[in-house]
């Protein structure tokens, strides 16, 4: 451990909160309609999308109605980007792909179809060897924006159904997804992409380059429009890498400071969507509260993740290595690591990726020591309550924030109540289904994929591991689909790196087509009940805090958040974390 | 539904005309005009011909021959590192260092088979410390324990293109010796080619390899 790596970690945290605050006050205004600095801009290009989509923005919709009009576009944009992938030789017409790939098989574009279309991008294929610049323009790129837009919508309507003094209205699907991306993700991006360019990203249209080394080894350089695809793929929490070491690609992520950039990129909209909350809600203090509760958290495995990847891992130890800081280098666990990020700046994206959905990777998580490694579990199992996702952490956390609200009516023996609106059976059915639908599902399918022969964790490679790493890599791929986050222990079959040349990637189906099911039901089930609650609480009455009215915006009740959040998590996932990433920890032992 | 699906149908193809295909076209085109270098991937030319890219790692090794034919294994050329250089840290990628097509090694933390690619890799490392004659370049001679962890582990990537500055200052020794240059000046090229942390304190500072080899030989020409 160094001071520049803890003042790294400070650092963030600062610049974090200070871009967060004023974004989450625009946020608002412009979910609430009101005029934004921006509206000169994209006013125009805003009335002309609902005249060609035939939306009327002025109408509202009630929670069903929302639903199905997500429900039906997600559909829709599943179809389209399954064709694009499946018929990618068809575009070859339009010179984008310069490696005449073809596509993948039909199960291996099953999942990574699925895996866009929930911003998890789980990927079983390997981006430079797989995909034309179409596919991952025009298909992937795409699906970036869209499902970001919809994590964030879902986000907003239950917001509205909270904050709502009448009627049954949460908002017009079609605008708020308009709105999401034009004013919203657009700016934030197309700045972010020439960044990203100007400090080293590539962005181009060439064919992969021939190098002829200087002592006669030739080297084949893929290139491609990365910057582009790489700014959404973090402002929108997404995390499919253009490259297949994704973020660790020195074309995706060339620099210290672009490491610093991309870790805050990833954080800025979860966190200023609490924000956002809080001004919509018409009383800051209780964005205040939610987003300290995340802090917290966040912290936590932010230096546990540090301290333990600084210490180095027991194969290093038994190999004989010094992992200590010595002069010219840090030390500590650089397996799998770039020099240039160093270990700060490795734990650090790391936690950050895995307590959103992103799931963007710039060094391997597989090869994290077994406590570095342990933290990521941890955060998964909190079920992007931690910043989470982009719209998916804010109406998650909110699940919870209610349950705890509940249960501290329960401790009081008061009708639990919730910005002045009774929380009653109906709404905690729904807010207890929406919580425990992901991990029953990420378990349901760990579970079959131990139990049979051809999903369970069986590397493809010479590396092959055994004992509790293999049932971490299975463990941990379905706890990452079911969260929509898509970061993964890489080693876990179902797909096979194909070598260079080699066209197309192949699958394993089962795992393919299991961890699709796990992704979309995974995602669209809370996403469901999350706008059911929207719809139960739009419609009820405010009314005005009393003297024994349970407060949600200060300590107190950020204490017993933390608390229900990881007693549940806690309860659902700590059998299966002890068999894997504990049992590591806990040992020096080396297993075969 | 009718609705829906009409709205739905038409929203995805005119969103994907404009943030599938505008959008990267924009950023190309602005990315082209401003940063040509950058957005063509810091191509480095010496001689007309394309040696590398300033920011992806690069194996720094002979093909072996065998009988006048280069010596293959499992479809890939042998090679051995070449002591004139400044080598780069291990990769899981292959074809060595194969840029398109990488890859993460995936070792893990507790693992036999993790321990005995740092013991071979370690053990690479000294070997080429050492003279023909066997003696060792750096003083005293090298040790599992005086090894930088980035001269062991594999990177992320696979194509890492920097080296820790305790890894160049060790193999500054070979260089200097090889090459028959003054420590110092060896040095020097260190730190002319070292990259510093993000913003003064993001990240490590590290040595790009590729640009201190190609320096090491506009030095000194007539090795390689």
């Amino acid at each position: 451990m160094t001071f520049l790596g803890w003042l790294t970690i400070f650092l963030f945290v600062s610049l974090l909160t200070v871009v967060a605050l004023p974004l989450g006050s625009y946020m608002a205004a412009v979910y609430t309609g009101e005029r934004t600095i921006l509206d000169p801009v994209f006013r125009v290009p805003e009335r002309w999308l609902y005249k060609v989509m035939r939306v009327n923005p002025e109408q509202g919709q009630d929670w069903k109605q929302y639903a199905k009009s997500l429900i039906i576009f997600s559909l829709v944009g599943w179809l389209m980007l399954y064709f694009i992938l499946r018929s990618q030789t068809l575009w070859d017409f339009t010179g984008l792909n310069p490696m005449h790939y073809h596509s993948a098989p039909w199960n291996v574009t099953f999942n990574t179809t699925s895996s866009f279309m929930t911003n998890t991008n789980w990927q079983y294929y390997g981006g430079e060897t797989t995909m034309s610049y179409f596919s991952q323009m025009a298909g992937l790129t795409v699906q970036n924006w869209l499902s970001a837009g919809v994590g964030i919508v879902v986000a907003v309507a239950l917001v509205r159904g909270i904050v709502s003094r009448s009627g049954q209205s949460i908002g017009n699907f079609w605008q708020d997804m308009i709105r999401t991306i034009l004013y919203v993700l657009a700016p934030l991006s197309i700045v972010y992409a020439l960044v990203l360019v100007f400090q080293g990203s590539i962005q181009n249209f060439s064919s992969y380059l021939t190098v002829h080394g200087i002592t006669g080894i030739s080297q084949t350089l893929a290139m491609g429009p990365v910057a582009s695809q790489e700014a959404i793929k973090l402002l929108g929490t997404n995390g499919g890498g253009f490259f297949n070491t994704n973020s660790a690609h020195p074309f995706e992520n060339p620099t210290g400071f672009t490491n610093f950039l991309e870790m805050l990129s990833v954080l800025i909209i979860p966190g200023a969507l609490v924000f956002m909350y809080g001004k919509m809600a018409g009383n800051r203090r209780q964005g205040y509260a939610i987003y300290t509760t995340m802090m917290i958290m966040f912290l936590g495995a932010v230096i546990v993740a540090y301290i333990a990847e600084a210490h180095g891992s027991p194969a290093q130890h038994a190999a004989g290595l010094h992992t200590g800081v010595i002069s010219g280098s840090t030390g500590g666990n650089m397996e799998g690591k770039e020099q240039r990020f160093g270990i700060a700046g490795s734990a650090l994206f790391d936690v950050i990726t895995t307590v959103t959905s992103c799931g963007a990777v710039n060094s391997a998580i597989e090869s994290f020591t077994g406590i570095g490694g342990a933290v990521p579990f941890a955060n998964l199992s909190a079920s992007e309550v931690i910043f989470g996702g982009v719209g998916t952490g804010l109406y998650s956390i909110l699940m919870y924030v209610i349950l705890a609200v509940f249960l501290g009516g329960l401790m009081v023996g008061r009708t639990p109540e919730y910005l002045g609106k009774k929380i009653e059976g109906r709404e905690i059915k729904l807010v207890s289904l929406a919580i425990l639908i992901t991990p029953l599902t990420a378990l349901f399918c760990t579970a079959v994929a131990t139990a049979s022969r051809s999903a369970r964790a069986l590397s493809i490679s010479a590396n092959a591991k055994g004992g509790p790493q293999g049932f971490s890599e299975t463990f941990y791929s379905y706890l990452s689909q079911a969260n929509n986050n898509g970061s993964a222990f890489a080693g876990y079959t179902g797909f096979i790196q194909p070598n260079s040349g080699n066209l197309g990637s192949h699958g394993i189906t089962l795992a393919d087509l299991l961890g699709g099911f796990d992704m979309v039901f995974a995602r669209y089930a809370p996403i469901l009940f999350a706008l059911a609650v929207a719809g139960a609480l739009a419609g009820k009455r405010i009314s005005p805090a009393g003297l024994g009215t349970m407060r949600t915006d200060n300590p107190t009740f950020v204490v017993l958040l933390i608390g229900v959040i990881i007693l549940v998590g806690a309860l659902t996932f700590f059998p299966a974390l002890l068999l894997g990433p504990i049992v590591q920890g806990l040992t020096t032992h080396l297993y075969n | 539904m009718k609705r829906d699906l009409i709205t739905s149908a038409i929203g995805i193809v005119v969103l994907t005309l404009l943030f599938g295909i505008v959008y990267p076209l924009f950023i190309t085109g602005v990315s082209q005009v401003a940063f040509p270098g950058n957005a063509n991937g810091q191509q480095v030319y010496v001689g007309g011909k394309l040696v590398g890219s300033k920011i992806i790692g690069q194996n720094f090794a002979d093909l072996v021959y065998k009988n006048g034919k280069v010596e293959m294994s499992d479809g890939e050329p042998v090679t051995t590192p070449d002591p004139h250089y400044f080598q780069t840290r291990p990769s899981g990628t292959v074809p060595a260092d194969n840029d398109a097509a990488t890859e993460f090694e995936n070792y893990g933390p507790n693992s036999v088979v993790t321990k005995a690619a740092l013991e071979a890799n370690i053990a690479a490392y000294i070997a080429l410390d050492k003279a023909p004659n066997g003696t060792p370049y750096y003083p005293g001679g090298l040790t599992a324990a005086k090894v930088p962890v980035d001269a062991a582990d594999t990177s992320a990537s696979g194509v890492d293109p920097e080296i820790s500055i305790a890894n160049a200052d060790i193999q500054a020794y070979r260089i200097a010796a090889v090459r028959r240059l003054s420590l110092s000046t060896v040095h020097q090229l260190i730190s002319k080619y070292t990259l510093g942390r993000g913003l003064g304190f993001s990240g490590e500072p590290g040595v790009d390899v590729l640009e201190i080899n190609l320096a090491l030989n506009r030095l000194s020409p007539s090795t390689s």
